[in-house]
């Protein structure tokens, strides 16, 4: 019913991120066959060095295993926000579903920010093995105490948004996650190997929408055209700041939880979509953009860091929207999840008098 | 009198429509499981909608395809029931509504796996097994509201009282349909009333009846509701997508 009846050349969206995905998968499951320490560490042993020493031997640190607090803690905010990213991330696209200019196209569109409800689900149950729940994080967002992907507070305007959504947004966020299949935490590279997979397909589907639209009418191509204008600069500054002013970064990449800097893997993103316009037939936003033989690399100009963090601060064109539609399901389903408890409860409460009885 | 080609278009239009209103709900729901839930019974509608419109246009035989006949179409042109143009409203309504349209479907599809039309006959089969998790998906939220809170019985019978009048129109007598709609009453409420009776919901009186889906004559809501689901696609005539 979503397969895609187009099928791109081999380096196109997800062919060799998927590889890499696969091989980290390989990589966690020889980690678990490597008997890494007969359970947990003798009475008296240094934790922090054995921690260290978990982390140097490209181990996974599991959620009964001692850890550091601000690992943990630095987790939690990072597996939360990105849950909070897929939650939030729903809305720009959902916001096309009844417009869908074809019933494949809805579907492909339903199934897809259905996934991402499921990869939200899925991270939060990973952000839990860290000792904090669900409802609390949901809380953290709620009250802006969180945040979630700048790129969800800029609004989708045409049909093509879903095509530049798939092949930019989600093309960034695969760049970005793929790394993270090899973090050193066990759960949440497991949780990146599962959404990866899915997100690739994603951005296979963005792909396919864009290159309908840039080979159809010229309406359609300037459509494309537009989106792609729109999302380019959004979708550089997905990963974040520049290495200079990365707050987290050293840190992180001491820890395993980062692999790469922000600089090398928007770089990386870059060089990746420079051929895929070229499939696409449409025009990257970027006059400076060029090939430097020197560094076999792609030039290109930096996004606007004011901006970025403009809108990380809340002041993006959605970001009260996108919060204010939030608090808004959210209050609004209170009255039913109360009665699920309710009820719930009282099915507890007859079956323990059942018993008794 | 009903040939093959308005029966299946009346079923492909059920679907449709009802995966239109389902898909309102996405980001919207009371919790994320539900939100996964919803797009999936919108997902499944949707597909139903597909394999039934397909085929009503190839038994039309005047080359309209799927999107010809879910983007091209005017409200006087549909022929769904009038329940599921019927707005989402709040939670409640939304499973009052799902639960009757399932505890339709699910015996007319199954009705349809031997109705001697090897199509309807084989979309039947693929789509009772959907219709049988929607069933089960809103008698559970069904019950949970009746008999959950104070505020959430209140809503749930306002949601039931309110809904019902529109279940009539699902089940007039039609005997040259490849399946006579009469004869699903008896299964629907075999499968609704014990649903109501343990959420202690009041079950509501026969009375208002209104119709007209089937001819055409649809509620206000549904100009509307085509207005947003057509609006791009009747843009740009001819391209694809």
């Amino acid at each position: 019913m979503y397969g895609n009846d187009f099928s791109p050349p081999e380096d196109a969206p997800g062919g060799g991120l998927l590889g890499e995905v696969e091989a980290a998968e390989a990589a966690l499951r020889e980690a678990a066959i490597r008997s890494r320490r007969g359970g947990a560490p003798e009475p008296g042993v240094d934790l922090e060095a054995y921690f260290t020493d978990v982390i140097e031997a490209d181990q996974k640190i599991e959620p009964r295993d001692w850890m550091p607090e601000a690992y943990r803690r630095g987790l939690i905010r990072q597996i939360a926000q990105h849950a909070h990213s897929e939650i939030i991330g729903m809305q720009p696209e959902g916001n096309w579903i009844s417009r869908a200019p074809s019933l494949k196209r809805k579907a492909i569109l339903l199934a897809k920010v259905q996934d991402e409800a499921g990869h939200g689900l899925y991270l939060y149950a990973a952000a839990e093995t860290l000792g904090i729940d669900r409802d609390e994080l949901v809380q953290l967002l709620l009250d802006g105490r969180q945040k979630y992907s700048s790129i969800f507070n800029y609004p989708t305007l045409s049909w093509a948004d879903m095509g530049a959504i798939g092949w930019l947004v989600d093309g960034a966020a695969i760049v970005n996650q793929v790394p993270l299949c090899r973090c050193s935490y066990g759960p949440y590279a497991r949780a990146m190997i599962r959404v990866c997979k899915e997100e690739s397909f994603h951005q296979r589907q963005g792909f396919e929408i864009l290159h309908t639209l840039a080979h159809g009418t010229p309406a359609q191509k300037a459509m494309a055209q537009g989106a792609v204008d729109r999302w380019w600069y959004p979708s550089l500054a997905m990963f974040g700041p520049p290495d200079g002013d990365s707050t987290h970064s050293a840190q992180s990449m001491a820890w395993k939880i980062k692999r790469f800097s922000n600089d090398e893997l928007r770089q990386r993103f870059v060089d990746m979509c420079v051929q895929q316009a070229e499939i696409l037939g449409v025009t990257i936003p970027d006059a400076d953009l060029r090939w430097n033989d020197e560094r076999q690399a792609y030039d290109y100009t930096q996004p606007d860091y004011d901006e970025l963090m403009r809108v990380i601060k809340g002041d993006g064109p959605c970001n009260r929207q996108r919060m204010e539609h939030r608090r808004a399901a959210h209050a609004d389903g209170a009255w039913v999840r109360e009665a699920a408890a309710a009820y719930a409860a009282r099915r507890a409460a007859n079956n323990m008098e059942k018993v008794s009885a | 009198m009903t040939g093959r080609y308005d029966f299946a278009l009346r079923l492909g239009d059920d679907a449709l429509i009802a995966a239109q209103r389902l898909g309102e709900w996405t980001t919207r729901a009371p919790e994320m499981e539900e939100d996964i839930a919803l797009a999936n019974i919108a997902l499944d509608q949707l597909g139903a909608a597909r394999l039934l419109l397909t085929y009503a246009g190839e038994l039309e035989g005047a080359g309209r395809d799927e999107d010809a006949l879910a983007f091209l179409r005017d409200d006087r042109e549909f022929r769904n029931c009038l329940l599921v143009e019927l707005p989402n409203g709040d939670f409640a309504v939304t499973m009052a509504k799902l639960l009757f349209l399932s505890a339709y479907q699910l015996p007319l599809y199954t009705a349809l796996t031997e109705c001697g039309d090897e199509r309807l006959a084989a979309i039947g089969a693929k789509t009772r097994k959907e219709s049988a998790y929607h069933l089960d998906h809103s008698s559970l939220w069904v019950k949970r509201l009746g008999d959950g809170t104070e505020e959430s019985r209140r809503r749930m019978q306002s949601a039931v009282d309110q809904v019902w009048p529109y279940t009539q129109e699902l089940f007039a007598a039609d005997p040259a349909a490849p399946v006579d709609p009469a004869a699903l009453r008896a299964d629907f409420d075999a499968v609704v009333f014990p649903v109501l009776d343990e959420a202690t919901l009041t079950r509501p009186e026969a009375g208002w009846a209104p119709a007209g889906g089937r001819v055409g004559v649809h509620t206000e809501h549904l100009s509307y509701l085509l207005a947003e689901m057509q609006v791009l696609h009747r843009a740009h005539p001819g391209a694809n997508w």
